[in-house]
């Protein structure tokens, strides 16, 4: 069973990584909306495959977040990917089933996949 | 059971602090949630209005569903749900459920849900403490960040996904208790 004391272990192995982190400045934000709306629809697991595929991916400049209602609540669960010197990406109707693709090819590529955004969804 | 979205509201009231409480008693028959938080605290009109559907703090529409859907699950199994709130010290929300009900709603994903409140507001602490016939499991925000120092935040993934993992390792045997006995 895990113990807290394997968190020890986590932090010395992202030590190594922090510095170049601190160097590229602007990390990748993914923020998934997180209000009775989103939670309804499906948010959690979306923001858990997300956590799982960012650090099965070995991605240390991305961060997995929460906001609160978009305001666009028949598209939930939407998440809006930030990218440092991209214009922001919005998916709408997220599954876990999408973020594997959305982390691989977006986040990690650095193309985002078109057909899960807003834009393919009006 | 919407815990998650109970809890948001203790984050949205700038609780530096939030304690989630979960106590299973089989013999007694009883679960009791305990969301208890020192955030801003509710005026004592806000408070008596606060299960209206119709009553929100914000602004961006008219209805806010979390208080009353909590009241109507814990009532719906012969519960209650009772509010303690004062300005400037915090809010406490107990909510208590016949346990075998059929209208019981399923705790759905616990560990998830402490887990995701951690790993997005890593400014605020949160501890849950889960009680099963006297035996217990905490997991304290604070405890975390003081094993990770400045070196690593509670919102990196890698960090996330163990604390949900380690939540979900130990809860599940004493969750587990409860389908032997029921």
């Amino acid at each position: 069973m895990k113990s807290l004391q394997e968190l020890a272990a986590i932090r010395d192995k992202m030590r190594q990584t922090v510095s170049t982190r601190e160097a590229a400045h602007d990390s990748t934000r993914v923020v998934v909306g997180m209000a009775t709306c989103g939670i309804a629809a499906g948010a959690r697991p979306v923001l858990n495959a997300f956590t799982e595929e960012v650090a099965a991916a070995g991605l240390t400049d991305v961060l997995v977040t929460q906001t609160g209602c978009i305001g666009i609540c028949q598209y939930e669960p939407v998440v809006e990917v930030y990218m440092p010197g991209q214009a922001k990406t919005t998916y709408v109707k997220m599954t876990p089933d999408k973020v594997k693709r959305v982390v691989q090819q977006h986040l990690k590529g650095g193309n985002p996949v078109a057909e899960y955004t807003i834009g393919a969804a009006r | 059971m919407n815990v998650l979205d109970i809890a948001q509201n203790s984050v949205a009231a700038g609780a530096p602090l939030t304690r989630i409480t979960l106590t299973i008693d089989h013999a007694a028959g009883w679960q009791t949630l305990t969301v208890a938080d020192n955030g801003k605290g509710m005026s004592p009109e806000l408070a008596a209005r606060v299960t209206d559907p119709f009553c929100t703090s914000r602004k961006s529409r008219k209805v806010g569903l979390g208080l009353p859907f909590l009241k109507m699950a814990a009532e719906m199994t012969g519960g209650a749900m009772t509010l303690e709130s004062a300005e400037g010290v915090g809010t406490t929300v107990t909510a208590t459920f016949r346990l075998g009900h059929i209208d019981l709603a399923p705790l759905g994903d616990m560990a998830a849900t402490i887990a995701g409140l951690m790993q997005c507001n890593p400014d605020k602490d949160f501890v849950y403490t889960l009680t099963v016939d006297g035996e217990s499991f905490v997991a304290d925000s604070r405890q975390m960040k003081q094993i990770l120092g400045d070196e690593a935040s509670l919102a990196e993934p890698q960090v996330a996904l163990f604390i949900r993992q380690f939540i979900e390792e130990n809860s599940a045997p004493l969750l587990n208790k409860g389908e032997e006995v029921l």
